[in-house]
């Protein structure tokens, strides 16, 4: 009779785990890399003042945000190749992730948008600045560092979405898991660790984002 | 044409699966928000802890996880549940912590100086609780109790890893039988959208019955 919990066997399996966390963490942080960056452009495109710009910008975040990312990714893995263009599966799965949470930032940067205030735009048209000058000098150095830590939490949110990614045959952390038990028999060492693995790094994550949103309050306030 | 109809029936038998978890998971998840909201602003140290503990294992790890530790650690206890039943559970007790911060934050957005009045007018624990703090609170929970519930229709979707056969398995299954990825995919997503619609329409209808006035 084993034990229920062999801590031999789970020790000797960490450092395989190990190696697929590196592949989760990569994945969150590129993901993470096109979601504030897509999402940027789509909350200024949701502002745009002609609505063939704006309305398909406001369809795209609504639809994404209310579909499973799931879904989203078997779309990207199955359709896209059919078009021609075939990307490997952890490639795909991080362009869905990152367009996936793109639509959340989008949402976030529009809230750190508003709370721009007018007088500094119209400042900015009496100084006769650019359009180009007036959003990347005044409206989001005003708009961004406000809304870091509403960020910082969709981070963690990502991170914590990656084990969708196994649904694609990427082995990362949760598929990584799922080949030892398949293997050896055993699930309950490498989920249970695969679980404490992320909530110790998500809990750590969230602190960190704490502390930012402490910093910032320091700098005139979050929204 | 005729073929693209022939998708239906199956993905609606799909859909009935997950408005059937969504809603089972919904209903289990409400009172356990309400429950763990509430305990984590008890006065009792223990109470807090232990839902302290909930609250952040089940926001800290991720859902597919949680859904696999169930579904297969679980039997190696000796504990083998139906997969359905693993799917509803998972995900109620995976809402019920991201709504326990919801009720948690209503609950402490209500002005103290309501629950001041309620002890000077000599009015119970209970009593405050249920006719002056939570009918004050509930109107704030709505907007953010609506998003929960689209994030856990979203959510409804992973039990297809599981062998549930709802709606994204039976578009999986679709797919490997007809090779009509596109429309298939084209229409589960739709049919995702619509019920996220209604749901924002009806989480709206409910805000505007509550608001404060």
């Amino acid at each position: 009779m084993k034990p229920i919990f062999d801590w031999n066997f789970a020790w000797e399996i960490l450092p395989t785990l190990g190696q697929a966390l590196i592949i989760t963490v990569q994945a969150t942080l590129i993901g993470m890399l096109v979601a504030v960056t897509l999402g940027l452009v789509l909350a200024l495109m949701r502002r745009a003042p002609l609505w063939i710009v704006s309305a398909p910008a406001a369809f795209i975040v609504e639809f994404v945000r209310s579909t499973p990312l799931l879904v989203q990714m078997y779309f990207l893995f199955y359709v896209l190749p059919s078009t021609g263009l075939s990307m490997s599966p952890l490639t795909t799965g991080i362009l869905a992730l990152g367009v996936h949470y793109a639509a959340y930032c989008a949402e976030v940067y529009r809230a750190g948008l508003e709370g721009v205030p007018r007088g500094t735009l119209e400042a900015a048209t009496a100084l006769n600045l650019s359009r180009w000058r007036t959003a990347v000098g005044v409206l989001l150095p005003q708009a961004i560092p406000p809304v870091v830590p509403a960020l910082g939490n969709y981070l963690v949110a990502m991170f914590k979405d990656t084990p969708l990614l196994s649904a694609i045959t990427v082995v990362e952390l949760l598929q990584q898991s799922k080949m030892i038990g398949s293997t050896t028999f055993r699930y309950t060492e490498p989920l249970t660790l695969v679980g404490a693995l992320f909530l110790v790094l998500s809990l750590a994550a969230a602190w960190c984002v704490r502390r930012v949103e402490g910093r910032l309050k320091l700098y005139g306030g979050t929204r | 044409m005729d073929d693209l109809l022939a998708l239906f029936p199956p993905l609606l038998e799909g859909l009935a699966v997950t408005l059937q978890i969504t809603f089972g998971a919904a209903v289990l998840a409400v009172p356990l928000a309400l429950a763990a909201g509430m305990a984590r602003t008890s006065r009792l140290r223990a109470v807090r802890a232990v839902s302290t503990v909930y609250v952040e294992i089940f926001r800290g790890t991720s859902a597919l996880v949680q859904l696999f530790w169930f579904y297969y650690v679980l039997p190696m206890f000796g504990l083998r549940l139906p997969a359905l039943l693993v799917g509803i559970v998972v995900l109620a007790a995976n809402a019920g912590a991201y709504g326990a911060e919801v009720v948690r934050g209503a609950i402490a957005a209500v002005p103290p100086g309501q629950r001041e009045a309620a002890v000077a007018l000599n009015l119970t624990a209970s009593q405050t609780l249920r006719r002056i703090v939570l009918p004050q609170a509930f109107p704030a929970m709505l907007p953010p109790a609506g998003n929960l519930m689209i994030e856990l229709l979203k959510n409804t979707a992973l039990v297809s890893l599981i062998t549930i056969t709802d709606l994204t398995f039976r578009g999986q299954l679709l797919r490997s039988e007809t090779l009509r990825t596109t429309e298939i995919f084209v229409v589960v997503l739709l049919l995702y959208f619509a019920v996220a619609l209604l749901m924002t329409a009806g989480v709206r209808m409910l805000e505007r019955r509550f608001r404060i006035r």
